[in-house]
């Protein structure tokens, strides 16, 4: 190992109740176990988590600040994509 | 309840060896906050000090009751002098590098943990739910210490060689843990502790695994030249932690805040 910095991790948790896990944060950490303990100690201090996820922050393909326009804009103004115009049963319950 | 034939001050030494160790390694600890070589392994440590010094309020909480002297856990931990400590003098040592405050974690966890597993089955229930709480907290500490310790004995020739010199440093001073007393046998006989040979062996499989997978050498030199702790003779570097650590509460008695 040449490189002095620690790779970056992104860390997901799921919560007590959450379904999902969420981002929460990232850290430096120089393998995946490492980063899991970091994530431990770093993130889920005050009980926040059941269980930790650590993706290497390289791995991730974000989109573009600049393509904005292109990507979003086109779902504006087309109400009729969202599910409002119609009248769920009470029985269905939460969707 | 307690064994009646054990007296009460056989038990509150023993209990504040425990606590001691606790509270003595837990400010050890607590001493890198801030300093810590990168940010995550700085918050890693302060949570291990935390969980150190909780361990020590419980111990402290349960031998003032057991005293019955009307003392609190802070009275125990602010309020006694070096001679009155019972911690062994391995936890008091300065933390030196990272590599010699690792080892010293580790070495220190290796016989906290085994310990503790062995009292969560103690006769004396308070004990044992003390032990019941702490030991899931120390399983983690041995987890990231030894996992450290292995990784920075077979790491670099520099991680190795300092690795190597925290090991040789502290080994005349593991040896004392395992020295048993008339209070440590008083203890094993009414079924509170376990007896302290059967944590050694244990301790020595887990130190044993953990440094050959490190590419460590086992010092072959006797590893209880420095005793004497557990009977409140302590070295040099106690008194240090103690004016610190006591300052606030010896220059305004009962300060809160």
């Amino acid at each position: 190992m040449s490189k002095k910095e620690w790779p970056l991790w992104e860390v997901f948790i799921r919560g007590q109740h959450g379904l999902n896990h969420r981002h929460v944060g990232s850290l430096h950490a120089p393998d995946a176990e490492m980063a899991i303990n970091h994530a431990r100690d770093v993130y889920t201090r005050r009980k926040e988590g059941v269980s930790i996820w650590v993706v290497p922050s390289a791995q991730i393909t974000a989109s573009a600040p600049s393509e904005k326009g292109a990507l979003f804009d086109p779902a504006e103004s087309k109400v009729y994509r969202h599910p409002t115009f119609y009248d769920i049963p009470d029985e269905v319950g939460h969707m | 309840m307690v064994a009646l034939d054990l007296d009460r001050q056989t038990l509150f030494d023993w209990l504040l060896r425990l606590g001691d160790n606790a509270l003595i390694l837990g400010h050890r600890t607590s001493e890198w906050c801030g300093h810590g070589p990168v940010l995550e392994e700085d918050i890693a440590l302060a949570n291990t000090a935390l969980d150190l010094i909780g361990h020590c309020q419980m111990w402290y909480t349960l031998a003032a009751e057991i005293e019955g002297k009307a003392r609190t856990a802070d009275n125990l931990a602010y309020l006694r002098d070096a001679i009155q400590f019972k911690n062994v003098k391995l936890v008091e040592l300065p933390n030196g590098d990272m590599g010699q405050t690792i080892m010293r974690e580790f070495l220190f966890d290796a016989f906290h943990f085994e310990l503790l597993t062995a009292l969560t089955g103690s006769t004396d229930p308070k004990v044992a739910e003390i032990a019941a709480k702490a030991v899931k907290e120390v399983a983690y500490q041995l987890d990231r210490s030894s996992d450290l310790v292995v990784r920075l004995g077979d790491g670099t020739e520099e991680s190795h060689r300092r690795m190597q010199a925290a090991l040789d440093y502290l080994w005349p001073y593991v040896g004392e843990m395992f020295v048993a007393d008339a209070t440590d046998d008083a203890l094993a006989e009414a079924g509170i502790a376990p007896r302290l040979a059967e944590i050694q062996t244990k301790w020595e499989a887990i130190v044993t695994d953990t440094l050959e997978e490190a590419t460590l050498t086992r010092p072959d030199r006797r590893p209880d030249v420095h005793t004497g702790g557990k009977q409140g003779r302590h070295t040099e570097h106690l008194g240090y932690i103690l004016a610190e650590m006591q300052f606030l509460q010896r220059a305004y008695p009962g300060a809160e805040w």
